[in-house]
């Protein structure tokens, strides 16, 4: 089987804090990671090609230094990576990533599955992953918490949804998005990360994938950003001291009395 | 391409680093420089005290869509023949932006013996309601979904789409924007119109709701957005109200590539974390699995659900399911209650859109009380206790 895993380069928001003034980050040094949900993809992909067979492609979308995820990639133990790079990227929205993906993903022939993260934490939007199968004409899953069937031709997994979950049969070629129930990563091996060293790293831009300037990044976008700015973080802040007693019953009763509970149900 | 800085107005104060979601901007001697890993988001020009910071403009495709399309619509998302909360919060909003743009609300409604469901949209506020009712849709498979709803859109051209940001909505709604070649932004928590434009205004967090960001789709149509449950207020409900139903068939080739071959309903833990008004969430601080009993009696005595911190979960003292944070849940309840969590960023993304939060830490300088309206400084295992005596008073049971 030949699967794709697409992952993504994100600011690594585990040692950020929040100013408790503005609401910002405070980002002191912070460092890139894969996309926290991206391992999770990558751990479904090897544990799909330890069933089936086959060769894992890893594939990112970024800036010259997004070059670290697909090494990150090889050391977990995916057989070959792909950096879509091109100054022209930038800015790019959902529809324009998937512009890019899906086309890197036919570009390599023969793909039978695509497998995807949840979503990014950076954008949180989710979207990448269907927008891609839509582009290709795929069908997909998403949200794949678990897997009961890995055949060549097709799979049953387990999707998880709002009030339980619900058991899909997807023919193949299909694209999946994984959540965080697929399975633990497992840590990089030492022969993938003596591979990885050495790996010289595939790249296509934009013209190499058939793409011309104004289908991708910002000119190539459906969607604009038009304000940023920090959350407000409405409502007045208390701080209940005292012995139990009086703050457990205190919170309640100014709970009470603002609505927030019913005492009638 | 990145943001463009001017050299005469930079002072090289550094406030843009600092409001750089993405690491873009370095000082490089006395001015800030761009570097490669901008996303053109534009938070340094809005930071700029100096305004020395400009987006570049950028020619985009002008396709005609957005001067033929009218009305606003709403997915009627349902299953099993049961619709979630958000479809009458997304018919409320709805028929807010309807007003304002001065055109119909739609429903439309897929699925299979929906037998009564139209009414319950007219009463929540459509005029019209488009219903596909078909066997071949009787479970939800993405493809033959998108399908329908790519075609009605093609064939009706509404100016905007709304569908909730629920499990289901957000697999669905990326292929259907994809499929009809527009623009879509997710997770919405606020929406709004630009009168002379006709333009949607969509705001929502973004790098783990640590910005707010609002967006337009200015040239394609329909504006799609999923909303985020529970942050818009319902509308009114109006039994017996009328409106205008149109039936929309299948055509024979249509078909789903996927099966559905069972739906679990996990009504057994109580995990509906999304849906839910009260969540009541456990962390470290309970110390073990065992402390999590004290934590589902006051979920269960505010008709709440258990959440429960990654720092809980890796523990193994409660399920996956339950985790709220950037990796678990997001959550926006009216009550959320953090019992012995410390509020990590990545535990406070998941949370911080609750319109009020209660945190119970015996350490006063927990990040979590930065984001608490109450925060209680104290030992959880005597004030759980006494908030379940307090209510049990108020309630006249003990
Ligand atoms: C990539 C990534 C993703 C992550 N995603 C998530 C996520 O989705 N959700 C999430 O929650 N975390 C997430 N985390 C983990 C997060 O960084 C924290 O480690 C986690 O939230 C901490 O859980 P905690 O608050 O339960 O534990 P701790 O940080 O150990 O806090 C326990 C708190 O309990 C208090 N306490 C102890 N005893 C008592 C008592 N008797 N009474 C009152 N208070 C008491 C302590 O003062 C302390 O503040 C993620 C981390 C990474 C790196
Ligand atoms: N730039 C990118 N390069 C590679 N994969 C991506 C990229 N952006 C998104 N993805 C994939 O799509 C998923 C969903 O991302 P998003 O829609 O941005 O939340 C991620 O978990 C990745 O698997």
């Amino acid at each position: 089987m030949k699967i794709a895993v697409c992952i993504k380069q994100v600011p690594d928001t585990a040692n950020v804090k929040l100013d408790p003034e503005t609401h910002t980050l405070k980002r002191e040094g912070v460092e890139s990671i894969v996309n926290p949900f991206d391992l999770f993809a990558l751990e479904a992909a090897l544990r799909i090609r330890e069933q089936a067979g086959g060769e894992i492609v890893a594939i990112t979308m970024g800036p010259p230094q997004a070059e670290a995820v697909i090494k990150e990639a090889i050391g977990y133990g995916v057989d070959e990576g792909l950096l879509l790079s091109d100054r022209a990227f930038a800015g790019a929205d959902t529809w324009a990533t998937t512009a890019a993906l899906a086309k890197a993903i036919e570009g390599l022939g023969g793909v039978d599955l695509v497998v995807c993260g949840k979503q990014a934490v950076d954008g949180d939007t989710a979207q990448v992953g269907p927008g891609i199968a839509q582009r290709l004409g795929l069908p997909h899953v998403a949200f794949v918490k678990g897997f009961r069937e890995i055949e060549n031709r097709r799979l049953v997994v387990e999707r998880q949804m709002d009030d339980g979950f619900d058991v899909v049969e997807m023919p193949l070629p299909g694209l999946i998005t994984v959540v965080r129930e697929v399975g633990e990563p497992r840590p990089p091996s030492l022969k993938g990360k003596m591979r990885a060293k050495k790996y010289a790293i595939p790249m296509k831009d934009a013209a190499q994938l058939g793409l011309e300037a104004g289908q991708v990044g910002l000119a190539g976008s459906f969607t604009q950003v038009v304000k940023v700015f920090a959350p407000s973080h409405g409502g007045e802040r208390h701080r209940l001291e005292g012995p139990p007693e009086q703050t457990g019953a205190q919170v309640i009763d100014a709970l009470v009395d603002n609505q927030v509970i019913m005492l009638g149900s | 391409m990145g943001v463009i800085i001017d050299k005469e107005l930079c002072t090289g104060c550094g406030q843009c680093l600092d409001s750089c979601p993405f690491e873009a901007l370095e000082l490089e001697g006395d001015f800030a420089q761009v570097n490669d890993s901008c996303t053109l988001c534009g938070a340094c020009a809005e930071a700029c005290p100096e305004e020395a910071i400009t987006v570049p403009e950028v020619e985009r495709a002008q396709d005609g869509r957005a001067a033929q399309a009218k009305g606003v619509w709403v997915f009627a998302e349902q299953r099993g023949g049961q619709m979630p909360e958000v479809v009458a919060e997304l018919l409320g909003q709805g028929r807010r932006l309807a007003r304002e743009l001065d055109v119909e609300v739609g429903a439309v409604l897929l699925g299979h013996g929906l037998d009564g469901m139209a009414g319950e949209l007219f009463a929540l506020g459509a005029d019209v309601v488009y219903l596909a009712d078909d066997p071949r849709l009787a479970e939800f498979n993405d493809d033959i979904y998108c399908t329908v709803l790519a075609r009605l859109i093609a064939e009706h051209r509404p100016e905007v789409f709304l569908a909730g940001a629920t499990s289901l909505g957000r697999s669905l709604i990326p292929r259907v924007a994809t499929a009809a070649a527009t623009g879509l932004t997710a997770d919405c928590t606020g929406l709004a119109i630009d009168p002379d434009k006709r333009l949607l205004l969509q705001t929502r967090p973004a790098f783990g709701g640590n910005i707010m960001a609002t967006i337009i789709c200015p040239d394609a149509r329909p504006q799609m957005a999923t909303v985020r449950p529970r942050v818009m207020k319902r509308g009114g409900r109006q039994d017996g109200r009328q409106g205008r139903l149109v039936a929309v068939s299948l055509t024979p080739e249509d078909r789903a590539a996927t099966q559905v071959l069972e739906v679990v309903q996990a009504l057994d833990e109580q995990v509906n974390l999304t849906g839910a008004e009260v969540v009541v969430t456990g962390g470290r601080g309970l110390g073990g699995p065992e402390g999590f009993d004290l934590v589902r009696q006051l979920a269960t005595a505010l008709g709440g659900v258990v959440g429960a911190t990654r720092g809980a979960v890796d523990s193994e003292w409660i399920g996956h399911a339950h985790q709220v944070g950037q990796t678990g849940r997001t959550v926006a309840p009216k009550l959320y209650i953090a019992l012995g969590v410390s509020g990590a960023v990545q535990h406070l993304v998941g949370m911080q859109g609750s319109d009020n939060i209660v945190a119970v830490n015996n350490d006063p300088n927990a990040p979590i009380f930065d984001v608490a309206h109450y925060g209680i400084v104290g030992d959880l295992f005597e004030v759980a206790p006494a908030m379940l005596n307090r209510l049990k008073t108020l309630r006249g049971q003990g």
